[in-house]
């Protein structure tokens, strides 16, 4: 017997006919096709699923789908605004902050919920708030410092992205 | 004319895809009418099968297919060596986790309740558990091939008059040394989708780092011609070694595929994913070294015990590598390294970012330590005295050309406060330091051949668009990034106008792979040669057309123009119509082929390279005297590059191998539970899952300081060595010898764990060897040592008494008394 869910993805309505027992990241990637959102372990020990759920970052591999009846959900495609990257998005990407890139959507993740919560967090904070996520490629450190950098950036950065290869 | 691109901090070009989501990894691929396939694992870590029912499974609704290994006769492997593999088990299981049976049906959850309905009939067999065990039981033997009982591989290898060497030496070192197993941990878990091709060819999408090996596999083991498969490497979410073998889940969907003539997908869960494993062997070794008064080394004998697992994978080779580069940091003239791996019932060991040489180095650095402390000299002073000099061969043939290893060892030493520090800190705390050594490329390639190890293809047209073909991975470590700025630097336009084709076997000429630090330096150097052709066609066409001499014309801003009259010239844009027009249809290739190595004697093949790396770290430990804790809140490390292309790049693989480094050093282990054998044959991994195999948070990650010592080597595109493998090999080492330094024991295993300080700190309290380690090295009958006379003693790089060498069956009787007076004359 399926479910009927409806919620909000990165603002946009959105509809699926789903099992009882499905989680909000098999959702996301099987019935919506927003694949950004990453698979780790399943189990909630690895951070690459986190989503933000009404502002809230969650491990989508731990949270079954019909629990976000009605609520609104933001992955990594709904990090853009107006095809313009988040400055978390620029410096990640500038910074070397993402390598193989598989942790990256859950670390922007969880680095926007922080950014959200608390503009000018310090070094040590960002590591609390990014320590359930795991990064087998950086060492973490382009990772802080993508973040820090993200603190003083502009709301939008410039387009660096694209033309002209400046970046 | 100053580089534009190379050298540069950039974003790198595949950075706008990684942090948008955009990248595509293999599990991201979804195609209509994709099937889902799970695998039945062995449950038993050693056992015939005696049956296995197949019936209700298949009755169940939505399966389409269930296979066994009836359906693969044919074995495959990735040494030519050890084709020991079978995609699913046929007669035998090897170890807990080794698939006997797949389903392929509707959906994921069809195809988990399926195989779940599959049963299986075993005949236990004794499990061999250890390489202890391996040597005690040659039966039942694991594999029917192999150097005898459960002994995988035993090589014995000399150059020189080892013992002499050793016996006249002023002081001898005897250490034992052990090194636990560990694995890549990807975050990306394996994924694979197979499909059949409109027209019926196969083609398979997989989180490889080496499709052309894999599409080598899928041909044998399929019986298809390889020219009939595609295989695109889909980038990989993270690899580290550990996708670097053709795995039994992409043989088995990729024959779905073709049956079902349907899209067939399989995602491996995380535990899955601890059963590939490839990682890193479990090295038991025992290093005896000859030193002189003067701190120089006079012979080194090294012997290596390597638990390899269930099968073969890289095995040979990774036994090589633990005594393949010992020679390459520091000078050692006489040399002897015999080196043993066994099969066991468990997960098979592989490559994994280091591939054999991190363990040896380990128990190397530590010694060095222990000689530095004993002959009362500085740990850098005395390394110092010993660096292995530029442009020389090694005593076993291994030509080694820039070496930065001493600058390497100076900066970490001045930046780090060594000299303040380094048994001056108060107890508890400490520094340790380490070098190391790494190849930018194996020398030779896995199928001996003499075809190139990377090919890279141009296509340029009217449009001003480039485009380049290369077989390489994208693995996170930014090869598409070099590949890109290399052709971009090269024809004076932006990074941002190359497009980039890689990993794919239909569209793209042969690469290698992704491994043996081999990509930057291979395809670096393929690259650059495709480029300057297309440069060269260009220019002949613009010097035609606007009559400036060719040797004057500069290609830089996306122009091509008079370096005399700067305002001569014309769009890159017009210059490439302009040679479209004279020459045709543009496009250029470019192939490179390593250098012959001097090392003709057999397991000369394990350690060429057309130029090594080198890196120097400290570390600084913190250790609470109660409780064993270590907390490492700095590291220095300094890293012999050549040329960074992208430092942005070459900083995070610098830091990620520190990283990954302290992983290892302090908790990442891959190991077994045993029950006594007279109770079960069990043999289970201890924590198959991420939260119980322990690797560093961002809590735990120290600050690193990074420094980059820059003299091109002429054997790397621009200049460039490795970076992906080599700043990994010295944490282990300097961690240990950082916690010697802070507490007073030395913990000769690894990983460093609280225990094992303890444990140490308690017998140096009972007033017994202040250590913890191995006891011994057990007995283990070697082969007949090949016998290579070293360079300095005149030898021509084979062995005196190889069996297959033509002298030896002609008695050339000048080059063997030769040889032997030589052997004799290697005394002191």
């Amino acid at each position: 017997m399926k479910l009927r869910l409806t919620f909000t993805v990165n603002g946009e309505p959105a509809e699926a006919l789903v099992d009882p027992d499905k989680t909000l990241l098999e959702v996301l990637r099987e019935d919506l096709q927003l694949t950004g959102t990453k698979h780790g372990c399943e189990l909630g020990e690895c951070g690459a699923c986190a989503v933000l759920v009404d502002g809230q970052p969650l491990l989508s591999c731990l949270v079954v789908s019909h629990e976000c009846q009605g609520r609104s959900v933001v992955t990594v495609e709904g990090l853009t605004v107006d095809g313009r990257l988040h400055p978390l998005q620029e410096c990640f990407a500038d910074l070397g902050a993402s390598q193989c890139g598989y942790c990256t959507p859950g670390i922007l993740i969880a680095a926007k919920a922080l950014l959200d919560r608390e503009p000018h967090p310090t070094r040590d904070l960002i590591r609390e708030a990014l320590s359930g996520n795991l990064c087998r490629c950086t060492g973490y450190q382009q990772i802080l410092d993508a973040v820090e950098a993200a603190i003083v950036r502009p709301g939008h950065a410039s387009a660096r992205d694209g033309r002209g290869g400046q970046s | 004319m100053s580089r534009r691109v190379i050298g540069t901090p950039r974003r790198r070009v595949d950075g706008r895809a990684k942090v948008t989501g955009q990248t595509r990894f293999a599990d991201d691929i979804i195609l209509p009418r994709m099937a889902h396939c799970k695998l039945l694992r062995s449950t038993v870590p050693h056992a015939k099968i005696v049956h296995v029912d197949t019936s209700k499974a298949a009755a169940v609704d939505g399966v389409h297919l269930v296979l066994t290994g009836h359906s693969f006769p044919i074995a495959y492997g990735i040494l030519p060596v050890s084709h020991d593999e079978h995609a699913l088990c046929r007669d035998v299981v090897r170890f807990v986790g080794d698939p006997v049976a797949a389903v392929v049906a509707r959906d994921e959850a069809t195809a988990e309740r399926a195989v779940r309905l599959i049963d299986v009939e075993y005949e236990v067999l004794r499990t061999i558990s250890s390489p202890a065990d391996s040597l005690a039981y040659p039966e039942p033997r694991i594999h029917d091939y192999g150097d005898f009982g459960n002994v995988h591989k035993a090589v014995a290898l000399q150059f020189g008059d080892v013992d002499a060497a050793i016996a006249g030496a002023d002081h001898v070192f005897d250490d034992v040394f052990f090194f636990e197993g560990n694995t890549h941990l990807p975050i990306e878990q394996h994924a694979t989708v197979a499909t059949k091709d409109p027209d019926g060819k196969l083609v398979v999408y997989s989180s490889t780092q080496t499709p052309h090996y894999l599409h080598r596999a899928l041909a044998k083991a399929l019986e298809m011609p390889a020219a009939h498969i595609r295989v695109v490497a889909t980038p990989n979410g993270g690899g580290f070694g550990g996708k670097s073998d053709p795995f039994n889940h992409e043989v088995v969907v990729a024959h779905a595929a073709m049956r079902l003539d349907r899209p067939v997908k399989i995602a491996l869960t995380r535990e899955e994913v601890f059963y590939c494993h490839r990682g890193r062997h479990p090295v038991l070794m025992r290093f005896r070294t000859g030193v002189s008064k003067d701190g120089t080394i006079t012979g080194l004998d090294l012997q290596t015990l390597l638990d390899g697992g269930a099968y073969g994978s890289y095995g040979v080779a990774s036994t090589f590598y633990t005594g393949a580069l010992q020679t390459v940091t520091y000078d050692i003239p006489t040399y002897r390294f015999r080196g043993c791996r066994t099969f066991t019932n468990k997960p098979p060991c592989g490559p994994k970012r280091g591939h054999g040489t991190p363990q040896s180095r380990f128990g190397q650095e530590v010694q060095l330590d222990k000689i530095a402390e004993k002959l009362d000299v500085d740990p850098a002073q005395l390394r110092l005295g010993i660096v292995q000099p530029p442009d020389s061969l090694t005593a076993n043939f291994l030509r080694v050309g820039t070496i930065g290893l001493a600058d390497c060892i100076k900066k970490v030493v001045d930046r780090s406060g060594w000299r303040d520090k380094f048994r001056k800190l108060p107890s508890g705390r400490g520094v340790g330091l380490a070098c190391s050594s790494y190849l930018s490329g194996a020398g030779l390639p896995i199928n001996w051949n003499d075809l190139p190890h990377s090919g890279v293809q141009l296509k340029l047209d009217r449009s001003g668009g480039v485009t380049v073909f290369c077989g390489a991975t994208e693995i996170g470590q930014g090869s598409d990034d070099v590949l890109v700025a290399i052709v971009a630097e090269v024809l004076g336009i932006e990074p941002f106008d190359v497009r980039a084709v890689t990993g794919d076997t239909d569209l793209t000429p042969v690469d290698l792979g992704s491994y043996s630090s081999r990509v930057t330096l291979m395809m670096g150097n393929a690259a650059i040669q495709a480029a300057e052709r297309a440069r060269e066609l260009i220019a002949a066409a613009v010097s035609a057309r606007l009559d400036i001499p060719k040797d004057r014309l500069v290609f830089a801003d996306r122009r091509v123009f008079d370096s005399a009259d700067p305002d001569r010239g014309t769009s890159f844009r017009e210059a490439v119509c302009m040679a479209e027009a004279k020459f045709g249809t543009l496009g250029t290739t470019g192939s490179y082929t390593p250098p012959r190595s001097p090392a003709k004697f057999k397991g000369g093949g394990v350690g060429p390279s057309p130029t090594y790396s080198y890196t120097a770290c400290v570390v600084e430990v913190d250790v609470d005297l109660e409780t064993g804790w270590i907390t490492v809140p700095r590291v220095w490390i300094a890293h012999d590059i050549g040329c960074a292309l992208n430092p942005v790049l070459v900083r995070g693989q610098v830091e990620g191998g520190v990283y990954m480094g302290l992983g290892e050093a302090l908790m990442e282990e891959q190991v077994f539970r045993r029950l006594p054998p007279k109770l079960s044959h069990a043999l289970v991994h201890k924590f198959p899952s991420m939260l119980e195999y322990k690797s560093p948070t961002f809590l735990d990650m120290p600050e690193v300081f990074t420094d980059l010592i820059e003299h091109p080597d002429p054997a790397g595109p621009f200049g460039a060595k490795e970076v992906g493998q080599g700043p990994l090999l010295p944490v282990m080492p300097a961690v240990a010898n950082a916690v010697y330094d802070a507490v007073g024991v030395r913990v000769d295993s690894i990983p460093v764990t609280p225990e094992k300080i303890l444990r140490a700190l308690a017998a140096k309290a009972a007033g017994k060897s202040a250590r913890s380690g191995p006891a011994s090295f057990p007995d283990v009958p070697w082969p007949e040592t090949l016998l290579v006379t070293p360079p300095w003693a005149g030898g021509d790089g084979r062995a005196a008494n190889d069996p297959k060498r033509p002298s030896h069956r002609k008695v050339d009787a000048g080059i063997e008394a030769k040889a032997a007076g030589m052997d004799k004359g290697t005394g002191a």
